[in-house]
């Protein structure tokens, strides 16, 4: 939490005044006690009317103040807490937005979808309550001691034994009951766990007739939850009824103590009412107090996960300078090809093999290279270090010579046109989605880039054509379109490297054939690099990569791995 | 309106009708409530008889005062007993209806038709069982424990008062209403600004939802500066919209305590003009001092408690609308169980569609001798699916018949039809649990060595046996641990142990390597030999070798025959092969 207070900085001023207005509330609410004494002790006792009204008058005035104190701190309260999150959630964004792909992998996108909303939504409501309340309650409760103290040492101890008793019923219930909270939202959890599965194997759970053990094993979770919940809440039950106990035990105290020094002339009938009173304040605060604490924890707990991001750097560092300042000394020599993987290896973070080993090859400008091999072969991993999403572990990925660790981020993405395998497009027009791989890209090119990747005719036939609007998650679209949108965007800006990653896996052989043969002719001569389950796709490729076990197993064109390697023609033959 | 009104009464008989079951436990509940309150009144009336017997110095009744607090120290033990009496019985009625409405809402689950199933995302019904029920349980508590004591507190309040005094009761009773237009008015206002609140919200939640959901493509653009813009954008207007809509709505709680002063120090004044004029004594006073706090604090609360009550019978509809939803179609009292089904299957003339206005299939005819292969092509998307859910009757057909070994699928078991039938599709489904706990789904007695053997046959026993704990590794939900490959070997596995006479297969995706598929390729052969089988095929070796290609294109089947015919025929699926070997 500490780490976060940062953004509280530009609301210092909010933060001091709104705590402080509160206190200011509560100290005219103490002084509520000590005027009825007076009007018993003086207006009632010399039956003096005009005292008693005048009395009266203060009340309000004293009610009309504390209102004013009280909606100044509610609006600084208000301002500081949506400042805060703002700001919170400003620097949060900004912060994923730095960690790079070994940093996501590890993390989980829901869940930092999680920090960023709900997460960031309870700690503003912390800290709101906490700017309210915090200091309100303790001041409203040790305000009500002392001033009762003023009026009679001896029966303020009352008070001093009082307090602290409570604190350790409310207090001590709670700490007792929140541990076993966790546990109901551990049953819970299960059960919610236990009617997704029975959603998402719905056809399974009734091919094999599984209906009714399923149904058991729920019922079964069920009633433990309801058994847990059962026994929190004869526990969280006590606080109420102990609270009640403790305060009006120490009401009988303090009456009798009140009696004892009345009789002895000590105080007076006034001064009785008005301990019992406070004494009543008490209770009221304490369990504002308890509810409120209950809130911060929640808050607690979700600002030190929000830290926890915060806490993660990314482990990608960034050079400033652009590698094209570097390019004209190393090209002096010999002319450098478009992409060299020198001895790569890669092991991700965590993992406890390399996914790649001793990757080795060099493509030339404007040569097509394919890549193949099983699921988990390593294709995927070694086009992604092409536009550096990983750092390799050994060797190094040159770009025109060039180390890839030397190139300024922007200047090497937009070099590499990168497709992914999941076709992902954003809320917007299509003009929009494809702005993304060229911000000025003009009518001209976008037709180009939209020709080239197969989606000019079906674009053409919506209604609004390039101005057609995209659902969320390009869900008004199928499968297909999605892919060749998502290539139109990364051609649109003619990038000197193509990589396109399974990402024709929707498409019709036909259409994929089309799509390979406009790229192919693209002007820009670009290096295209095919990642693919199908050697159709990549068998008129120059250079064809097959991957097994994240280790080369050969390097060629078609007909020369037909005939010296045996992963490839395995491949091969089990697709005809 | 009034329908809106209607269907909230129609949710509260249909919630009372659940708390009937627990009707001790409410009455219970009820009385310790009432107990709790009438106490809870009479403590401050004991107070000022105490108080009244504390006049001056020397003129202190200690044994009158005495004899008072004995009173008041059993009405406390009392009066906190009786609270957690009712606390407890409140938690044992809410906790155990939502254990009842849960079950049952579950037992709903096994029973809907899939149309239903399909036609709601899963999270919409997870929510409904879950955060839904939880919500209802939540305001069903707050509302017994708070309505309920509330309304019991103001009316004995008043009750209490009107015996004391009736000129100050008048007083309490003609300010207090205050308090409630106020809230109210205040309430009315901020409407707008949570409800612009929530929609901005909502906005930066899908914002945040696609962007960082999808960063990876977002930093392969190196888009980061234009979305933190955006987000910035709409950050500050949530901003805006948030400190208007907290700060008005939190003027709410100052504001009512600023009526609940003025009550006070009305209680005061006219108080104490009648004690000089010997109307009351200073322990009445003070006794109304006390109420005039107690008395207000309801009316806040019930404000509340409304609202939440209201919510709470939202989702009590929500809840009760799965759980009314119309079953599938019970099975006839004489079905007949499918015994020795020889693996003939024949479709007279079915037509199906999931919604009226879109056709799918029509008349459709095919017949099936034991032991044929029946390959399902098409693009995809093209609805291959739509055909198993037929044949496993996942949905019925809208007209004609699919008969097994003679009878029509209607007319049989539900258990018997599914059991002839061995499944294994694209979607690799398994449930939380260990390897072994899903191989034998579909034989719960089997043996250790037939697990093994089913394991060996379906090519999953040497990765198997290379897990942690072997047979005995549990997997995480939706198999989580494994490979897609891995899983696909065990949902064969789960098939081969029992091998039913028929099969329905989809063959494996694009995203499993050629290798693995190979195994499974071997293992799906392993297990048609002899066996009528359903064969959504990706594979042209599949396709060539099946005694009937159904093809299939938005929904229907367009084609019928085997490989020769149909490339003879020159149409659709002639195209869809030739295609594979245009040269590019």
């Amino acid at each position: 939490m500490k780490k976060l207070l940062v953004y509280l900085k530009d609301y210092k001023k909010e933060t001091v005044l709104a705590p402080l207005f509160k206190m200011l509330e509560a100290g005219f609410e103490l002084f509520v006690p000590l005027v009825m004494a007076a009007v018993i002790d003086h207006g009632i006792a010399d039956a003096d009317i005009p005292y008693v009204l005048r009395m009266g008058l203060l009340l309000v005035l004293l009610g009309l103040i504390g209102l004013t104190c009280s909606i100044t701190a509610q609006y600084f309260a208000a301002k500081a807490a949506v400042g805060f999150s703002t700001k919170l959630k400003h620097a949060l964004f900004k912060h994923i937005q730095t960690l790079s792909f070994s940093e996501m992998d590890m993390l989980g996108t829901s869940t930092m979808i999680t920090r960023m909303t709900s997460d960031a939504n309870q700690v503003q409501n912390g800290v709101n309550m906490v700017l309210r309340l915090f200091l309100r309650s303790p001041f409203i409760v040790f305000g009500a001691m002392i001033m009762a103290f003023t009026i009679d040492v001896k029966a303020a101890f009352i008070f001093v034994i009082t307090i602290p008793l409570l604190s350790v019923v409310v207090f001590g219930i709670m700490m007792i009951t929140m541990p076993l909270y966790k546990k109901v939202q551990a049953g819970l959890d299960k059960i919610l766990g236990k009617t997704r599965e029975n959603l998402t194997g719905v056809r399974v759970i009734r091919a094999f007739h599984k209906e009714k053990q399923e149904t058991e094993e729920f019922e079964q979770g069920n009633a433990e939850l309801t058994h847990r919940q059962l026994f929190v809440g004869k526990l969280s039950a006590l606080t109420n009824p102990v609270t009640f106990v403790v305060v009006n035990a120490a009401t009988i105290a303090l009456i009798y103590t009140g009696a004892v020094r009345v009789d002895t002339g000590y105080i007076t009938q006034g001064e009785v009412v008005a301990l019992v009173n406070y004494m009543s304040q008490i209770l009221i605060e304490l369990v504002k107090l308890a509810n409120l604490i209950i809130t911060i924890t929640k808050a607690l707990a979700c600002a030190n996960r929000i830290e926890s991001v915060f806490e993660i750097q990314s482990c990608m560092e960034w050079k400033e300078n652009t590698g094209r300042e570097k390019a004209g000394i190393s090209t002096a020599g010999e002319a450098p090809c478009a992409v060299e993987f020198d001895h790569v290896c890669l092991t991700y973070r965590g993992a406890g093999a390399e996914s790649l080993s001793d990757i080795h090859f060099r493509a030339e400008k404007g040569q097509t290279i394919g890549i193949i091999g099983g699921t988990g072969s390593g294709k995927s991993s070694l086009v992604h270090l092409i536009p550096r999403f990983y750092d390799v572990t050994a060797g190094s990925v040159k770009i025109d010579g060039i180390d890839v660790k030397d190139y300024a981020m922007e200047e090497l993405r937009e070099k590499v046109g990168m497709v992914m395998q999941k076709a992902v497009l954003f809320q917007g027009t299509i003009r929009e989605n494809l702005a993304w791989g060229k911000p000025d890209a003009s009518e001209e090119e976008m037709n180009s880039a939209l020709e080239i990747s197969q989606a000019k005719e079906f674009v053409d036939a919506k209604p609004g054509g390039l101005d057609e609007r995209i659902a969320q998650g390009g869900k008004n679209l199928s499968g297909g379109q999605r892919q060749r949108l998502t290539i139109a965007r990364a051609v649109v800006g003619r990038p000197e490297i193509l990589i396109l990653d399974d990402s024709a896996s929707a498409l019709d052989y036909a259409t994929d054939a089309r799509l390979r043969k406009a790229i192919r002719e693209m002007e820009g001569n670009a290096t295209v690099f095919i990642v693919s389950q199908r050697t159709s796709s990549i068998q008129h490729a120059d250079q064809i990569i097959v991957l097994e076990d994240g280790k080369i197993a050969g390097i060629g064109r078609h007909e020369e791995l037909l005939e010296n390697c045996e992963v490839y023609k395995e491949i091969h033959y089990s697709q005809a | 309106m009034e329908k809106a009104r209607g269907k909230q009464k129609e949710t509260i008989k249909k919630v009372l009708h659940y708390i009937k079951k627990y009707w001790l436990y409410l009455a219970v509940s009820i009385i310790a409530a009432a107990v709790t309150v009438a106490f809870t009144l009479y403590l401050p009336i004991l107070t000022g008889y105490a108080i009244d017997l504390i006049i001056a110095k020397g003129l202190v009744d200690f044994a009158g005062i005495l004899a008072i607090l004995k009173k008041m120290a059993v009405v406390i033990l009392i009066t906190a007993f009786a609270q957690w009496i009712m606390n407890v019985c409140n938690n044992k009625m809410a906790y155990c209806i939502v254990q009842d409405i849960r079950n049952e809402a579950f037992r709903k689950i096994g029973i809907l038709p899939l149309k239903y199933i399909d036609g709601h995302s899963y999270g919409e019904i997870v929510s409904r069982v879950i955060a839904d029920v939880d919500q209802f349980s939540d305001g069903l508590l707050m509302g017994f424990t708070q309505f309920f004591t509330g309304v019991i507190t103001i009316l004995g309040t008043l009750g209490f008062m009107l015996s004391i005094n009736v000129g100050i009761t008048v007083v309490v009773v003609i300010i207090t209403p205050l308090s409630f237009l106020v809230a109210s008015f205040i309430a009315r206002k901020t409407f707008t600004m949570f409800k612009l609140q929530s929609e901005t919200r909502g906005e930066q939640t899908a914002f945040i939802d696609e962007m960082i959901g999808n960063q990876k493509v977002v930093q392969a653009f190196s888009h980061e500066d234009e979305s933190l813009e955006k987000f910035d954008e709409i950050n500050d207007r949530l901003q805006a919209a948030s400190l208007k809509a907290i700060f008005f709505s939190s003027i709410t709680n100052p504001s009512t305590r600023f009526v609940n002063n003025l009550v006070y120090a009305g209680v005061a004044i006219t108080g104490a003009v009648l004690a000089i004029r010997g109307g009351i004594s200073v322990g009445q006073l003070s006794c109304f001092l006390s109420y005039a706090n107690q008395y207000t604090k309801p009316f806040n609360e019930i404000s509340g408690v409304v609202t939440e009550l209201q919510n709470a019978l939202a989702c009590a509809s929500r809840i009760f609308d799965l759980i009314e939803q119309e079953p599938q179609v019970p099975e006839p009292e004489n079905a007949v169980v499918l015994r020795e089904v020889d693996g003939t299957v024949a479709l007279h003339d079915v037509s199906f569609s999931y919604v009226p206005e879109k056709k799918l299939i029509q008349h459709f005819n095919l017949a099936v001798k034991p032991g044929q292969r029946i390959a399902i092509v098409g693009p995809t998307g093209c609805g291959k699916t739509t055909i198993i859910n037929l044949l496993m009757r996942f949905y019925d057909v809208d007209e004609g018949a699919i008969c097994v070994s003679g009878h029509d699928i209607r007319e049989v078991t539900r258990k018997s039809l599914r059991e002839s039938y061995g499944m294994v599709l694209q979607e690799t489904w398994l449930k939380t649990g260990t390897i072994r706990e899903n191989i034998i789904m579909g034989k719960p007695d089997a043996t250790n060595e037939e697990v093994i053997a089913a394991a060996k046959a379906s090519h999953a026993h040497s990765f198997i046996k290379r897990l942690p704990n072997g047979y005995d590794t549990v997997i995480t939900e939706d198999g989580g641990n494994l490979s897609q490959g891995q899983k696909q070997l065990l949902c064969i596995a789960r098939v081969m142990l029992c091998l039913p006479p028929m099969l329905i297969l989809d063959e494996a995706t694009s995203s499993i390597d050629t290798r693995t598929e190979i195994k499974i390729q071997q293992a799906f052969a392993t297990m048609m030999k002899g066996r009528t089988s359903f064969i959504v095929a990706h594979r042209l070796s599949t396709i060539k070798e099946a005694d009937v290609i159904l093809v299939m294109k938005d929904g229907n089947i367009i084609e019928q025959g085997n490989h020769e015919t149909l490339l003879a025929m020159g149409g659709f699926y002639a195209n869809l092969y030739q295609s594979q070997f245009a040269k590019v």
